[in-house]
């Protein structure tokens, strides 16, 4: 198991070199760049502003530049549109944020969705399982964009319950809203990926086995259905947890929270280079280290599997 | 050698017209709470006033800041850190003299070389600034050829002749140059404390102003928070005590939060205007604001298309579009439909006489028919053009209007929708037919628009060229009253139609009305927030 996880980290260097290397080329590829400006900068400025930037160097040096910056130093180099900050800083304020927020949404996507994907499952057919795929169906269709909105509305101009929008360093009030918006998709998958793994376990042999032996129902769900209807969930779980964690730019933009996904974005439409290649490193990174957690937990879940 | 008239008349300025730090009127009470929040787009890309360069981090750069001078409600100068200033004989030195009680918020005192370090700053290649080509639309001596590193930025033309008195050379007389001192980028910043912070400056508890605020908190993408600062000369007329500007960048999103009593202003979303001006007559405005909208045609002559390099068919294309639809039916926040280049409320402009200005659009789009007949195109010889334009709602919806009023007279116009670096980097390269275009003043005079359309500007991205425009452009620089001769450009530009105007802007807000102060009728929408103040209902 050790080794794994060592082969496995090991292969990651490389995927993250080839993501760098990718990202780097699709970037420049695109038209404009930082300083494209409805008013185009004098040669002479721009010049100078590019030589600053070292964006007047041939493309390979300044990738090799931008690599060994991060490799020597963990210098992610200075944004090239909010100048005022570096990409670590940029990051640092940011990822925090959808950090707590996307974190709190995954416990309670996870905690809903299983439970109603549970629930619609051993009550297969009956008005409860009705009842949570019109929920997980409600959530599904009903995108953050449209549920954000909704849940200011409500919430903050007709009940005035909560503030409409900003972090305030992550008081309770900020993030109920962020919260709530972001999860409500994944809680649909959830349960709906739990409900169909489950009603599959549910008619495997050594369910039977143990119906067949008289254990009480709740003992079969929670101890034998539960943890094997729970492999297709967790390989959906990984991914979704780096997704959630590195911020939706909609909740993001709808809630001001000063997040890292909107950065992400704006960063790709600004054509800052620096901070787009900063926090895509660091979604490729956590995506790599999330896959590999899903796998350990494969390994401790189902004893058949063997790294 | 000085020109005494102009001696007294500056001085006489410069006495005559106090700072007008908020000026509260007879029969007006404050009201207790003087906290005021209000609405940012987007992130403050920098607090440093040589390197900012959007218009939302210059209302903060003017709370934290103060340049030579200021402008009051209507955009007339005031003294700012200048109490006036001579100019010589030959209009090209600028002797400006500075207020001896001026300090920088960490308690230095605010000098001449302050202003001569900030200046330098901005030319310096080494620093960067994006804004660098302001100090050459200034004019101020050895800028252009600092800015190429040509010479040592050590002699630019601007002088500290003593702690108080700053001596300023440009190259040609400039009538307007007094009003481009207002801009951000030619505020004074403190040398010490760059120095000792380095990139690290602009940060709360770094930062020395020497503005009536000090900054209290940035969280990029968050809020600003700004108090005022005891420091500043006129504190004691600084009314509002917390100020805090909070980024939300989704302008429906600000408005829900406006009216849920979370911000003192914001702006209107497009075409929400006429609901909420029913609904809240008192809190929704529409002001004029100094920028123009056009359709820029591409007369290149190698990338430019055939169709668009004759007149008429120019001609024809702005005359077929009804402006007033524009204006009434989609935008609806009291935009004005334009039929020139300047804005109408620019200081000093006159409107020229446009021929199709006055006529009804009927006649403007028989004229069309007319104009596109004679040179060659009809039903057998349809024209074909293609449009691009940048993502927003706004701008789809006057591309689609355009494209059926074209349509009405037989041209079949396609939509290009491109993200906005791509449209702006295709502009830039000529690389487009006819492209969606806006233009805001730099200041509130009519060269800032004109200037754009002369042959050496580097903003002019249809490459219209006329010798004759150019040279009123020229003389325009040293004439006792350019005001004819931007006459004459306009109906150049009438004439030869290098674009179709669309719409003139305007400034659509909500703001609670107890606010007072905020320069809603400064054409350049320059606020000033120690000349802001909240009244008691």
């Amino acid at each position: 198991m050790i080794s794994y996880i060592a082969k496995r980290l090991a292969i990651a260097v490389p995927t993250l070199l080839l993501l760098i290397i990718v990202s780097f080329l699709l970037m420049h590829a695109a038209p404009g760049g930082p300083f494209t400006q409805e008013r185009a900068l004098p040669p002479q400025v721009l010049a100078n502003l590019e030589a600053k930037y070292g964006l007047d160097q041939p493309l390979w040096k300044q990738m090799a530049n931008y690599v060994w910056g991060i490799v020597a130093h963990f210098d992610f180099g200075p944004s090239f549109i909010y100048k005022d900050r570096t990409v670590n800083e940029i990051i640092a304020q940011g990822f925090p944020v959808t950090l707590t927020y996307g974190s709190l949404s995954f416990l309670l996507a996870v905690l809903v969705g299983v439970s109603l994907g549970v629930a619609a499952a051993i009550r297969h057919n009956s008005w409860l399982d009705y009842l949570a795929v019109g929920i997980s169906i409600g959530a599904q269709v009903l995108p953050n964009f449209v549920m954000a909105p909704i849940l200011v509305l409500v919430f903050t101009l007709w009940l005035r319950w909560l503030p409409g929008g900003g972090w305030e360093g992550g008081q309770w009030q900020y993030i109920v809203m962020p919260v709530i918006a972001l999860s409500t998709s994944f809680m649909a998958s959830i349960a709906r990926i739990t409900r169909s793994s489950m009603l599959e376990v549910l008619n495997s042999n050594h369910i039977r086995t143990a119906r067949a032996k008289g254990l009480p129902e709740r003992k079969v769900i929670l101890r034998h259905a539960l943890k094997p209807a729970m492999l297709p969930v967790i390989s959906y779980l990984g991914p979704a947890f780096v997704t959630m964690i590195t911020g939706s730019v909609v909740v993001d933009i709808y809630f001001s929270t000063g997040g890292i996904g909107k950065a992400f974005v704006d960063s790709a439409l600004n054509r800052d280079y620096a901070v787009m290649m900063g926090v895509t490193i660091l979604v490729g990174a956590l995506t790599i280290l999330f896959n590999l957690v899903v796998d350990i937990l494969y390994a401790w879940i189902d004893p058949k599997i063997r790294y | 050698m000085l020109n005494k008239l102009l001696l007294t008349t500056a001085l006489t300025v410069g006495l005559a017209l106090p700072s007008v730090a908020a000026n509260v009127q007879p029969g007006e009470t404050l009201a207790e709470n003087q906290d005021y929040t209000y609405w940012l787009l987007d992130a403050i890309k920098s607090m440093d006033p040589q390197i900012n360069t959007d218009v939302e981090g210059s209302g903060v750069l003017r709370a934290l800041f103060e340049g030579l001078y200021n402008e009051d409600q209507v955009g007339g100068l005031v003294p700012g850190v200048a109490t006036g200033y001579e100019l010589s004989d030959d209009k090209t030195t600028y002797t400006f003299h500075l207020r001896d009680n001026a300090k920088w918020s960490n308690g230095d005192p605010v000098t001449a070389g302050d202003f001569v370090y900030a200046w330098k700053r901005l030319a310096d290649p080494a620093t960067a600034s994006e804004y660098a080509w302001y100090m050459e639309l200034m004019q101020v001596v050895n800028a252009a050829e600092i800015i190429a590193g040509e010479k040592p930025v050590d002699e630019l033309g601007v002088t500290a002749i003593d702690d108080h008195t700053l001596e300023v050379k440009i190259t040609a007389p400039l009538p307007y140059f007094p009003k481009m001192l207002t801009h951000a980028s030619t505020f004074p910043v403190n040398q010490k404390v760059i120095e000792q912070f380095g990139d690290k400056w602009t940060e709360p508890g770094n930062l020395a102003g020497n503005g009536a605020y000090v900054l209290k908190e940035h969280i990029l993408g968050e809020k600003v928070v700004m108090e005022p600062n005891p420091e500043y000369w006129d504190n004691e007329n600084t009314i509002l005590q917390k100020v805090t500007a909070l980024t939300i960048n989704d302008e429906n999103a600000a408005l829900t939060r406006y009216l849920a009593g979370e911000l003192d202003r914001t702006q209107v979303p497009a075409g929400q205007y006429p609901r909420l001006k029913a609904e809240y007559p008192d809190e929704a405005i529409s002001v004029p604001q100094s920028c123009s909208y056009i359709y820029m045609f591409n007369l290149d002559k190698d990338k430019g298309p055939e169709a668009l390099k004759d007149v008429r068919v120019r001609k024809a294309l702005s005359y077929a579009i009804d402006r007033d639809i524009i204006v009434n039916n989609i935008l609806q926040g009291g935009q004005a439909p334009s039929y020139n280049w300047t804005h109408a409320a620019t200081e000093g402009f006159e409107m020229p006489e446009i021929d199709y200005a006055s006529w009804t659009q009927a006649d403007r789009t028989a004229k069309a028919k007319e104009l596109l007949a004679e040179a060659g195109y009809g039903p057998d010889k349809p024209l074909d053009l293609t449009l691009n334009y940048n993502t927003s709602e706004a701008h789809k919806k006057i591309a689609i209007a355009v494209q059926q009023f074209w349509k009405g007279v037989g041209v079949n116009l396609t939509l290009n929708n491109m993200e906005w670096k791509v449209h702006t980097d295709k502009m830039q390269n000529q690389d487009f037919e006819i492209a969606r275009y806006a233009w805001c003043g730099d200041y509130n005079e009519a060269s800032t628009y004109l200037d754009l359309f002369t042959s050496y500007s580097g903003h002019n991205n249809g490459k219209f060229f006329s010798e004759d425009f150019d040279k009123l452009m020229k003389d325009s620089k040293t004439a006792e009253n350019p005001a004819p001769l931007y006459k004459e450009a306009e109906q150049i530009l009438a004439a030869e139609m290098p674009f179709a105007p669309i719409y003139q802007y305007t400034k659509v807000e909500m703001i609670k009305p107890d606010i007072k102060g905020a320069g809603l009728t400064n054409l350049m929408q320059n606020w000033y927030l120690k000349d802001m103040y909240r009244v008691a209902n």
